[in-house]
């Protein structure tokens, strides 16, 4: 049996058949369902682990099945499905030991737990596609197996943001697909060619509809990416647990979307066509304007949660705006960015989280000393907000100095005035809550406080949110290390993005 | 043994031993359900057996005593047929065995001889090699379908079993009527002796309008469906299940296979196939929006049914550049149709049960307490909506490669426009089940097996994603599509 071609089925399984064997768990058997979801993380973190050592020595890992005549499911690791792959493990892996104490005693876990592994399965599918149409098979499912998470609480607020949410993605999956078949019917292949794409031999006589196959395709994975106009469900979803928002906007949805930006515009179209056909020209200024947007709704919301979901809005679309601006260490800016994003933003529901669950604090206003009451998510909350601000040494430094100077290396100058001007914003909307959490009194009751003794609040609550910021933090200040973040943006911009 | 196989009539057993089974399940009422079951378990074994049979010796005909066309009884069965039987086979399965639970014993020792006639009808319907048998299969098939309908008796059941027996009636005299037509005018029955003899005439015209007309009406294209909702409304759900699942398809068969063989080449006009697919097209979008407007559930899933046959006719405009592409999705839409819609009703059919109601508005909580039933649903929806993977997403993909290859936009628009939807209806359902509102109402405990037949065609119909590959080749055993292709 040759490892390299099971490897990266292995990685979709590990996941998937934990969660078909937690669908049929009965509801009290928490043990069982508990070692089962660390069991499932950890063999998947354990293989990607092996598959990154593969990779960086030059291994290669594919699967093949025939899906249709002439079209394959194809499953390759390569450098940045790598890198989205091993985020999404980890966070993973700590998600589910924060999920598992949030919602304990709630009802429904087995549910809620069996569609959490197969969201976490979809999106290691589409990291792994190596072709489009798996891609979008993975991207589908995973639409599906989100709903049940978004309407997890079942009341009608919930059924009305899942039926949002919905509207949204299924109508972007229907130009996603009329996108694909299209392209298919002009090229006869779908398969991702990294450097370069495999669309520049077309006639120029097609260019017009390749242009339209593009706007197409954006605008299918915009919806998941939450770029603007197609943002709407992301601040309604908030209704879900706040695993689910972690999962949504760091994990799994949000990055699955950004993702496909990449794989369209780098392994599809390839950077240098795609510049031709003038198609990075209108995605930059979108990009660059869902920044500012995003940035400026967030401004005024009061429910934390809704604060952070504009922020995302925000946030993911740097990797965008770093794909469209088509130099090689923009490029590296933005993925880094979809490492970088997902550890803080993460690191921020943990801890909107833990205020929830333990003080009942849901609005900024009532955030006041909070500090004070629980230090460590404090702490954890203000390194993810100076890193989303943009401070060195945290992550997100890094990523907006690649994209400032790849910005300025292909003469873009004007991408600099939207950097200075969403830190502005971020630092406008974060250092508030900065501000009040650890200089003003702590009020005389918490809305809806529980008792965790001498503790903060439960650990397994606190855990999480300390090691992702942690990550954070050193994703930042290791930057130049091997098997950074950073050091592997590089490495897939040599061996993917760029002829060398 | 391998020769025994390979020469064994399995056609013949296809026919007979589902009619022998409903005899003795109508003279025996005490052993009816265990006669029916096992019935059903052979002949779909018998399935097997023919698709060995066709898959080493390709395309299999059979002179019913010897005595060969134009005289005697031809059988037939090529990869078109073979697909019907298959879908017929699986449906019948679970059908029959969720059937097993559902039927009290008063309604069981009705439903089985009737069910198994229905069943030899339709394997002898897509194994007839003559028009005038086609009609014979057609009508017995119609009179079956309409005595199961009305099964449940109540007000609702008869009327919509009353409209349902004025409507197949009418369909299959019409038909009747071209059929005289074309054996006054070319002196045979035989579907290849007459692609033989047929030439374009006055006679042909009419015969075709008159064929059309019927099947169109049995198959409810729109706006000829009026029938079908209240009719799959309002039968037991088993029943619904078939009919939707098997019944339309049978006619749609029929007018498939004669458009191929004899009136296509005659009649290639465009406006016909034109024709058909804005018809197909209106269904689409009429029956979802109907399907999205209604408030029970059976009755959505019975307009939906309607939009789907709509898919199938949106073939025959695509069909005059590429035949054998736009035939096999079509037909790999039909077979992913009737695996999930049959799932579908079945899942409709536990919840009704469960719940003693099917207002959608109420369906609070249903997925706690009936996990199956609502996976069931929400798999076989999947394929209804064509996402993938799904047997639905195939057949929608090869459909909708062939029309943006000829620039038919509007179809594409048609069939996105569709699937949207497909989608608003299916989770307006799933929506409701997730709520935690309180349920006021008792429930009545659902067999494990009906919920298990439900759910095991639903993940048969999304396992059909991953089977495109074999199952196209089966298709084109005998190459059923390769008359009305064109080389470019």
């Amino acid at each position: 049996m040759n490892w390299n071609t099971w490897l990266p089925v292995l990685v979709v399984i590990s996941s998937m058949l934990p969660g078909l064997i937690i669908f049929g768990l009965a509801e009290h058997r928490v043990r069982l369902r508990t070692i089962l979801n660390l069991f499932g993380a950890v063999v998947k973190l354990f293989l990607v682990g092996w598959m990154l050592w593969g990779v960086y020595h030059g291994q290669h890992f594919e699967t093949r099945l025939m899906l249709l005549p002439g079209l394959e499911l194809v499953l390759r690791a390569g450098p940045l499905s790598l890198m989205f792959i091993t985020l999404s493990s980890i966070l993973w892996l700590v998600t589910t030991i924060y999920a598992i104490a949030y919602l304990e005693d709630s009802p429904n876990r087995s549910r809620f737990f069996g569609f959490f592994s197969l969201c976490v399965t979809a999106t290691i599918g589409v990291a792994l596609a190596g072709n489009l149409i798996t891609f979008l098979l993975f991207y589908e499912l995973l639409t599906l197996a989100t709903y049940p998470l978004v309407v997890h609480r079942g009341t009608e607020e919930a059924r009305r943001a899942g039926q949002s949410y919905l509207r949204y993605t299924i109508f972007g999956g229907a130009l996603l697909l009329i996108g694909t078949v299209w392209l298919y019917s002009l090229t006869g292949t779908l398969e991702f060619a990294p450097q370069g794409g495999f669309l520049s031999e077309i006639g120029a006589e097609h260019h017009t509809s390749l242009i339209i196959i593009f706007a197409l395709l954006i605008a299918g994975f915009g919806v998941k990416a939450a770029l603007f106009p197609l943002h709407g469900w992301l601040p309604k979803a908030m209704v879900a647990p706040a695993p689910v928002s972690a999962l949504l906007h760091a994990v799994a949805v949000v990055k699955a979307g950004a993702f496909g930006i990449v794989r369209v515009v780098y392994d599809v179209f390839g950077v240098e066509f795609a510049t031709d056909l003038g198609v990075t020209g209108p995605l930059a200024w979108l990009a660059a304007f869902t920044i500012i947007y995003g940035s400026l709704r967030a401004l005024f919301q009061d429910d934390l949660k809704r604060r952070l979901a504009y922020s995302t809005i925000s946030q993911v679309s740097y990797i965008a705006l770093g794909v469209a601006i088509a130099g090689p260490i923009a490029a590296i800016g933005g993925i880094i960015h979809l490492v970088h994003q997902g550890l803080m933003k993460i690191t921020l529901f943990f801890c909107a989280g833990n205020l929830a669950e333990t003080l009942g604090i849901h609005k900024i206003s009532e955030m006041n000393g909070v500090g004070k009451r629980m230090p460590w998510t404090m702490a954890a909350f203000t390194i993810g907000a100076f890193g989303m601000i943009g401070a060195p040494p945290i992550a997100g430094f890094v990523s907006k100095w690649y994209l400032g100077t790849g910005a300025l290396e292909v003469g873009q100058g004007w991408v600099l005035i939207v950097l200075a001007g969403s830190s502005l914003l971020n630092a406008a909307y974060f250092l508030p809550i900065l501000h009040r959490a650890w200089f003003r009194d702590p009020p005389n009751n918490w809305p809806h406080e529980h008792d965790f003794g001498r503790k903060e609040t439960a650990w397994p609550l606190l855990f999480p949110p300390i090691v992702t910021a942690v990550l954070a933090l050193a994703a930042g200040i290791l930057a130049s290390a091997p098997f950074s973040p950073l050091e592997w943006g590089q490495i897939v911009a040599q061996r993917e993005f760029y002829k060398p | 043994m391998e020769v025994v196989f390979k020469e064994f009539p399995w056609v013949a057993v296809l026919i007979l031993l589902p009619l022998l089974g409903g005899i003795v399940c109508f003279l025996f009422s005490g052993i009816a359900k265990f006669t029916g079951l096992m019935t059903v378990f052979f002949t779909a074994l018998s399935v097997l057996g023919l698709g060995w049979q066709i898959f080493d010796n390709g395309v299999y005909r059979h002179a019913v005593g010897g005595w060969g066309a134009p005289l005697g009884i031809d059988l037939y069965a090529d990869g078109l047929s073979l697909l019907m039987l298959a879908a017929t086979a699986f449906v019948a399965l679970g059908v029959s065995v969720y059937s097993a639970g559902y039927f009290e014993r008063g309604y069981s020792t009705r439903f089985w001889p009737i069910w198994l006639f229905l069943l030899g009808a339709l394997n002898a319907l897509f194994l007839t090699a003559d028009i005038f048998n086609l009609y014979v299969t057609l009508e017995l098939m119609g009179l079956a379908a309409v005595a199961l309908a009305g099964l449940a008796g109540g007000k609702n059941a008869l009327t919509g079993a009353m409209r349902y027996l004025l409507a197949t009636l009418l369909g299959s005299l019409v038909y009747l009527l071209g059929v005289a037509l074309l054996y006054h005018g070319f002196g045979t029955v035989d579907i290849t002796l007459l692609a033989q003899r047929a030439e374009a005439s006055p006679v042909i015209w009419a015969a075709f309008g008159l064929i059309a007309a019927g099947l169109m009406l049995k198959t409810a294209l729109f706006p000829l469906h009026f029938w079908l909702p209240p009719a799959h409304g309002s039968a037991p759900p088993p029943v619904s299940a078939l009919l939707s699942a098997l019944v339309v398809k049978a006619s749609f068969y029929i007018l498939l296979r004669l458009w191929l063989e004899i009136f296509g080449p005659l009649v290639s006009n465009t406006d016909v196939s034109t024709l058909f697919g804005l018809l197909g097209a209106a269904a689409i979008l009429w029956g979802s929006v109907q399907a999205l407007r209604q408030t029970r559930l059976k009755l959505m899933i019975a307009y939906s049914t309607v939009a789907q046959i709509g898919y199938l006719f949106l073939a025959f405009p695509l069909a005059t550049a590429a035949g054998v592409a736009a035939w096999s999705a079509a037909m790999y839409l039909a077979f992913s149709h009737a695996l999930a819609k049959a799932a579908m009703f079945l899942a409709a059919g536990n919840m009704l049960r469960f719940g003693g109601h099917d207002r959608i508005s109420d369906l609070d909580r249903v997925v706690q307490r009936l996990p199956l039933a609502a996976a069931a649903f929400a798999l076989a929806g999947m394929s209804i909506m064509g996402l993938p993977p799904s047997g639905g997403f195939i057949g929608k993909w090869l459909m909708l490669e062939v029309a943006i290859k000829q620039g038919r936009w509007e179809i594409v628009i048609v069939m996105i426009l569709g699937g949207l939807l497909a989608a608003a209806y299916i989770f307006k359902v799933l929506g409701h089940t997730f709520t935690q509102a309180p349920s006021p109402h008792e429930s009545k405990a659902v067999p494990a097996s009906m919920e298990w037949s439900a759910l095991l065609l639903a993940i048969a119909a999304v396992l059909l994603g991953f089977l495109a590959i074999p199952v196209l080749s089966l298709l084109n055993i005998g190459n059923p599509f390769g008359i009305s292709e064109v080389t470019p």
